[in-house]
């Protein structure tokens, strides 16, 4: 690998786009023992082919790419491009030797993860999906797919290549600015944006609708549904909601969660509570 | 014509219920594709929006398998727009058991696709790049056909049969899913919150309900004062300490993990 190059090797644009365009499939090949790992090496295949012209070279850098691997699947493409960086200056015969590589991998694929889930998973999908269906739901049709479709897939793919970029040219120094803590405050951020918008959604998109009549008084007949709406509207779904996190915390099954709301539904229905 | 429309598109969520990138598997875009392919776009999109409420709590993180959206809303969307012409409750509550019957389906490909990517261990030590794309392309077929399969096996069955039999069921009961299937939303509210629920957070989901039901605050102005606050909470707290302990710590996510894992 050492050995003396008259130009240094380089990867060009067009290998750092078809790596981009491989690193959309990174996921197929999950396995239990290694997970994403197969999917990883894939993503670099364009990259081993440029750099190693070598046929043993070109085997360990594969054989490397196949250890044990997981992430989040867009921070794949900062840690993608980090790599590029490492194993440009490793097949150029620069300090950076295989365990190095390794070692930096195994490190930003766990952070990476637990700061990008809640954000992409937690936040970004639930609202982005909740706002389409809700746009869909209110009489605007297609409009509400189209807006969650088109809407994520133009984030996620400038994010994937702006962090495949980043990463690339700056190389380890992405490891600098990462640990500074700008993530977990940008994850700070996306969870109070999410809690926010999970309270409002509760009282605008869950349909309950308690039986007309409660009681007859003096007064002549009162609808409960309007008494609570007077109190506070949304009343029964927050309940609702609060028994289920209280329940998950103390590690009941949602599987479970959604057979007990289920039999709630269909008795409240039988008893007449629900309408 | 629609029938092949409808397997083309469980292919294409099949996919996407594992490598999660053009999200064809969520509902609110796989129902709208199935209600385009059978020609019924409405009831297509009706029950996409209902239920990607129920399923948006459902994701992948670490080592864990959610319940998997995919098979589901592609079969109850056939069931719905489809000559079976389920109403959209009923869609909602058959996708339960069969995001369970997806979820299966992958765990079981993990571990047999494990074969497959020994292989490539083979393929890097003789530097075959080639073999490894190709054995990353098969296993995107795979995945595909992880849900195509089902979805075929189930649109045998005669969708006169499927209409009888929500026909013959009881009002009380017909009556209860359509109220169970509103409801069932809460379950995956339930998800979210929990996954990024701390001490510090709660407030905000309480004045974001507060200040959703009042009706007359658009749901741009509600986006717009919960960046506000998370803003102002980000620079306060910036001011005051360097304390961190935010959400998404390990110990939130793995505690996650832990549910995902047990459903």
């Amino acid at each position: 690998m050492a050995d003396e190059h008259k130009t240094p090797r380089q990867l060009t644009l067009g290998d750092q786009f078809l790596i981009f365009g491989r690193s959309g499939w990174e996921q197929a090949a999950w396995n239990y023992p290694r997970l994403q790992n197969l999917g990883f090496c894939y993503v670099m295949i364009p990259a081993i082919k440029r750099l190693y012209p070598e046929k043993q070279d070109a085997a360990k850098a594969a054989e490397r790419h196949l250890e044990l691997f997981n992430t989040m699947p867009y921070m794949q493409s900062l840690i993608t491009g980090v790599t590029l960086s490492l194993e440009e200056d490793h097949a150029n015969g620069e300090d950076v030797s295989a365990a190095d590589i390794r070692a930096v991998k195994i490190g930003m694929m766990g952070s990476l993860a637990g700061v990008a889930d809640p954000v992409w998973w937690g936040t970004l999908r639930p609202i982005l999906s909740a706002f389409a269906a809700s746009l869909a739901l209110s009489g605007f049709g297609i409009v509400g797919p189209l807006v969650f479709f088109i809407g994520w897939n133009v984030l996620r793919l400038t994010f994937r290549w702006v962090a495949q970029r980043w990463g690339y040219r700056q190389g380890l120094k992405v490891v600098t600015v990462l640990s500074s803590g700008v993530l977990q405050k940008l994850t700070l951020g996306a969870s109070i944006v999410g809690m926010f918008v999970m309270g409002a959604i509760i009282p605008r998109w869950t349909r309950v609708k308690l039986a007309p009549i409660m009681a007859t008084s003096s007064h002549g007949s009162l609808s409960l549904q309007s008494m609570l709406d007077q109190l506070l509207p949304g009343l029964v779904p927050l309940l609702l909601t609060l028994g289920c996190v209280w329940l998950l915390r103390r590690h009941v099954k949602p599987l479970w969660l959604l057979v007990g709301i289920f039999i709630i539904g269909l008795g409240g229905y039988w008893l007449g509570i629900f309408r | 014509m629609s029938i092949w429309g409808v397997l083309i598109i469980a292919f294409l969520a099949g996919i996407e219920g594992v490598i999660d990138e053009w999200e064809f598997h969520q509902p609110i875009v796989a129902c709208t594709l199935v209600g385009l392919a059978t020609g019924n776009l409405v009831s297509g999109i009706a029950l996409g929006a209902s239920l990607q409420l129920v399923t948006l709590g459902w994701m992948n993180i670490g080592a864990a398998v959610a319940p998997d959206p995919a098979l589901a809303a592609v079969v109850a969307a056939w069931w719905v727009s489809g000559p079976a012409h389920l109403p959209v409750a009923a869609g909602v509550i058959l996708a339960i058991p069969l995001a369970l019957i997806g979820q299966g389906l992958t765990q079981g490909l993990r571990k047999l696709i494990i074969p497959l990517v020994n292989q490539a261990d083979v393929a890097a030590a003789a530097g075959n790049l080639k073999l490894i794309s190709w054995l990353q392309r098969i296993s995107v077929v795979l995945q595909g056909l992880r849900v195509l399969v089902p979805t075929a096996l189930l649109m045998w069955v005669p969708t006169t049969l499927v209409h009888t039999s929500y026909q013959i069921l009881p009002q009380v009961i017909q009556g209860g899913i359509r109220v169970s299937a509103g409801l069932l939303v809460v379950v995956s509210f339930a998800i979210v919150i929990n996954m990024m629920a701390t001490r510090q957070l709660w407030p905000f989901f309480f004045i974001g309900f507060a200040l959703a039901t009042d009706s007359h605050l658009s749901l741009v102005a509600l986006g717009l004062i919960a960046v506000g606050l998370a803003i102002l909470y980000l620079r306060l707290a910036g001011k005051d300490h360097h304390d961190g302990g935010g959400p998404g710590s390990d110990t939130d996510t793995d505690e996650l993990d832990q549910e995902l894992d047990d459903l």
